[in-house]
């Protein structure tokens, strides 16, 4: 069987400006440009870096019911995200394992005075359509996959809000972190921009109009030519996001490992009842089996994910993501490890080609940036 | 793609510069292109010790892959690149020149006409592409 892989309209873009292309969640991504992941990670970190995401999902809940709806799917308290917010989330199986996690805005709407606005992951979008759609009976909602129609790119870096407040309408210096507006950018292309991202870094998500994604793009790019900002391809999206510790779906959260054990306790709201919020009650309780740990190498090694981790020469968990980090300079990692040794400064081996080599454990997030020192 | 006149290589992507019976190895400029950004290097084969070609003499790790770099010849290792290990991003930067990885003493010189000349690579490489 092959599997026909989806274009963004910014494909084309991607090829003519030195994009390699590669299959990501079912679609056609440019893994990196010309300049090479590692220059496109430090462009982001010291300006400013432009995403391409459009491959990510978003899904619209409409109704009287929305709220009550979307509480009892997400592990968040969607109560307490006020009008124009956004806040992190898990959609969780009964088990507490994780379908994905996503982005939940709530935002105006004619009708029934809000709406709540979820950014999924690529890959899940599918999974949780069907899943919200599956649990909507009995609840006066309307759930609508709205991705095709909404382009979705990022704009992150310590420039980012700089550059973008001189293209759009609003004062974007006044829009607080985790919130949304609701603008113009270059006079005419109405767009939503969500202060938030996936690097660690100020700046922005943005959601418009699939026609102007072009447009968008290049007058971004345009603006921000002489403060170096760049093209960032999905290599450096992932080592950004790495820096920052934020997991990634299918490596620190999937269905088979719990927000519990990816220490995502900021995401759970378990005072009020969601699908899995039982059996995360009943982790609470007991003391989840693992936990994530962040590692460095001691010995020079990288290592990568599915990689074995031993302690005192016996298996003890497996590496969820790891890598060269380019901002600190040092060869890290993230792990599911026995809860018992799932501490700073744990002296640990990483298997690397059947060679033990020599790690220990040290605190996430790797990267703190300058603006939330 | 840079495809120096003066280097024999590999279908593998190593070249070796030959001068007397001291061949110098490393790997192409396609080949790094390939890899993208190099962030490990380890040399896995020490000087005086003695190689046949095809063993591996050298590991590499990319942002996306790991590879390994293999002898084009046999022979003694005369030296290897000490410093390379410490600065990984030398082979995207000068893959030709400072990114060499070992110096080794040719033992049988006629191992050599199994390797491609510049135009050979480059053929090779048109084909794959």
């Amino acid at each position: 069987m092959t599997e026909t892989l989806k274009r963004t309209h910014l494909y084309e873009w991607h090829l003519n400006h030195g994009g390699r292309i590669v299959p990501f969640a079912g679609w056609e991504m440019p893994v990196q440009y010309a300049t090479g992941p590692t220059q496109e990670h430090h462009a982001t970190r010291q300006a400013a870096g432009l995403f391409d995401i459009d491959h990510m999902g978003q899904i619209e809940v409409r109704g009287s019911d929305a709220e009550a709806f979307v509480n009892q799917m997400v592990s968040y308290d969607v109560g307490l995200i006020n009008m124009h917010e956004a806040h992190y989330a898990i959609l969780c199986y009964q088990d507490g394992t994780c379908i994905d996690d996503l982005f939940v805005y709530k935002l105006p709407d004619p009708e029934f005075g809000f709406k709540l606005f979820l950014a999924v992951n690529a890959s899940n979008r599918e999974k949780d359509f069907t899943w919200l759609n599956m649990h909507a009976r009995g609840f006066d909602v309307q759930v609508d996959d709205i991705s095709d129609e909404t382009y979705m790119l990022a704009f992150q870096g310590p420039k980012a809000t700089e550059i973008l407040d001189r293209l759009a309408e609003a004062d974007l210096n006044a829009v607080q972190r985790f919130t949304a507006v609701q603008t113009k950018l270059f006079n005419d292309v109405p767009v939503l921009l969500g202060r938030t991202g996936y690097t660690g870094e100020d700046g922005f998500e943005l959601f418009l109009p699939a026609k102007s994604a072009v447009q968008v793009w290049e007058g971004i790019l345009k603006a921000g030519e002489a403060e170096g900002v760049l093209p960032i391809g999905l290599a450096a999206r992932d080592s950004l996001r790495f820096e920052a510790s934020m997991p990634l779906y299918g490596h620190e959260i999937s269905a088979a490992i719990t927000p519990l054990e990816a220490r995502l306790g900021f995401a759970l709201s378990l005072d009020k009842p969601f699908s899995g919020r039982e059996a995360l009650l009943k982790q609470k309780l007991e003391g989840p089996p693992q936990l994530l740990v962040g590692f460095e190498m001691v010995e020079r090694g990288v290592p990568r994910e599915h990689y074995r981790v031993l302690h005192e020469g016996v298996e003890v968990g497996h590496v969820t993501s790891g890598m060269f980090s380019p901002t600190t300079n040092r060869y890290l990692g993230m792990a599911l490890v026995k809860s018992e040794l799932a501490k700073v400064g744990v002296e640990i081996e990483i298997e690397i080609r059947g060679k033990p080599v020599k790690a220990k454990t040290i605190k996430r997030p790797f990267y703190v940036p300058a603006y939330r020192r | 793609m840079n495809i120096p006149a003066d280097l024999k290589y590999t279908e593998n992507d190593e070249w070796i510069r030959v001068d007397g019976n001291t061949g110098t190895v490393g790997i192409s400029d396609y080949a790094q292109d390939q890899l993208s950004d190099i962030v490990f290097v380890e040399i896995i084969v020490a000087e005086g010790e003695t190689h046949k070609k095809g063993e591996s003499c050298a590991t590499l790790e990319s942002v996306k892959a790991a590879a390994d770099i293999y002898l084009p010849v046999s022979g003694k290792i005369l030296a290897v690149n000490e410093s390379l290990p410490d600065k990984p991003e030398l082979v995207n930067s000068d893959p030709y020149g400072e990114a060499w990885m070992v110096k080794i003493e040719i033992e049988d010189a006629s191992e050599l006409d199994g390797l491609l000349d510049a135009a050979g690579y480059q053929e090779f490489l048109a084909k794959k592409a």
